[in-house]
């Protein structure tokens, strides 16, 4: 028998399947499990999605905003048991898988037209 | 309870662990195995046992192993032949026998004749259904249990408790989740691999007008005093291929169901390869520590 379904089984035990579809350029909004001390609070961190990489259990997403006028970007595992929720807030048109490109750019020209489909 | 188990490496992957964190981990499948043979202390000096693991086909297996695991087996076509040899030439001797023992009745009565012949025969087949018989016990070793065939026969020590007997079937049960373990295995072949690679030399300079220098080793020893190779000398050579054991690696998960084994860290060896998977020998130490000071309690 081939190994590979053997590691594939391992990893399905931990998908999450009320995960959206994340595509480059959507505007998400990532509810985060933040324990500070004893407490468990949901910290939300909200920006474009510039990367995309992996598949199955190790898909992962880069997030990117301005924060006080730094560009912060943070990376996710998509179905990491730290994420809440994901909220995909609208899609982007967008013509790069990789949206290296925003990393440059500030103010009205990092702005993202909306997908009308 | 025996101290290790035979399994193969799966793969690799990453899991997250109870805080989310990322863990990785390779997948072992773990057994089952079988016993298929006990060495005891009178009769091999020792004591182990035999575990085979994983599936042969019948046709990949020696004589040898087979009649080690039990199997009756098939002729070969020179015994075939020695067979049908000796059973021409009974037959041949009893054909005789009727013939002469025809002539000799001739002037008897037929009925005295046939009688005789029939005794003949039967003691012939008698015999030779004897000598079979006895062959075929010869070649039926143990309990008659036909076992495997098996990939691998290997053997494991036994750490006191029960002792298993041949044919029972030992799986990832002995193991348990947070222990540590260690895993034994041949390392991926290099191939005759230069010294950087082997053996972490940086190599030569890059620049200064430097040519053919990138992974050369540089000096191997002085010049005229010793005027020789020190021996051990760090070369280049044949790399990997080697047993390599890793020491102390924690099980982060069990799956029973597929005799799965998922160790934090790697192994050595190609996805597919052979591995012993054996309880950690420093926490086996520290047991029989611990055991050696209870001892002389019992006694005193």
């Amino acid at each position: 028998m081939s190994l590979a379904p053997l590691v594939r089984a391992v990893e399905e035990a931990q998908l999450r399947d009320d995960r959206p579809e994340l595509e480059s350029g959507d505007t998400v909004r990532v509810h985060l499990k933040v324990v500070e001390g004893t407490r468990e609070r949901i910290q939300v961190f909200e920006g474009i999605v510039i990367r995309l990489r992996g598949d199955h259990l190790r898909r992962a997403f880069t997030v990117r905003r301005i924060a006080h006028n730094v560009g912060v970007e943070r990376s996710f595992l998509l179905h990491s048991p730290q994420i809440d929720k994901i909220e995909v807030v609208r899609h982007n048109v967008v013509r790069r898988k990789n949206l290296y490109y925003m990393r440059g750019l500030t103010g009205k020209a990092a702005r993202l037209k909306e997908r009308r489909d | 309870m025996l101290s290790g188990l035979l399994g193969r490496k799966v793969g690799m992957t990453q899991i997250f662990g109870a805080r989310g964190e990322i863990i990785p981990v390779t997948v072992i499948e773990a057994g089952p195995c079988t016993v298929t043979q006990v060495k005891t202390l009178p009769t091999d000096g020792y004591e182990a046992v035999q575990l085979g693991f994983g599936e042969a086909k019948l046709k990949n297996t020696t004589r040898p192993i087979l009649g080690h695991l039990g199997h009756s087996l098939p002729q070969t076509p020179n015994q075939r032949r020695r067979q049908q040899i000796e059973q021409a030439k009974a037959r041949q001797a009893a054909r005789k026998k009727a013939s002469a023992a025809a002539e000799k009745a001739a002037d008897k009565s037929a009925k005295a004749t046939e009688t005789e012949a029939d005794e003949a025969e039967s003691t012939e087949t008698t015999t030779t259904a004897k000598a079979g018989a006895k062959a075929s016990a010869k070649r039926r070793r143990g309990a008659g249990q036909a076992l495997g065939p098996f990939r691998v026969l290997r053997e494991v020590k036994v750490l006191g408790g029960e002792f298993p007997g041949v044919g029972d079937t030992v799986d990832l049960a002995m193991f348990s989740v947070g222990e540590r373990i260690d895993i034994i295995g041949t390392s991926k072949g290099r191939g005759f691999a230069g010294v950087m690679k082997r053996h972490g030399f940086r190599g030569g300079q890059r620049t200064h007008g430097q040519s053919d220098r990138l992974r050369a080793p540089g000096s191997i020893g002085p010049g005229t005093t010793p005027g020789r190779v020190l021996k051990g000398t760090r070369m280049a050579g044949r790399m990997g291929n080697d047993r390599v054991t890793i020491k102390e690696l924690e099980i982060v998960q069990a799956d029973p169901e597929r005799n799965l084994l998922l160790v934090k860290g790697s192994v050595p060896g190609a996805n597919g390869g052979l591995l012993m998977i054996r309880k950690g020998a420093q926490q086996l130490a520290l047991a029989a520590r611990s055991g050696a000071t209870d001892a002389p309690k019992q006694r005193a």
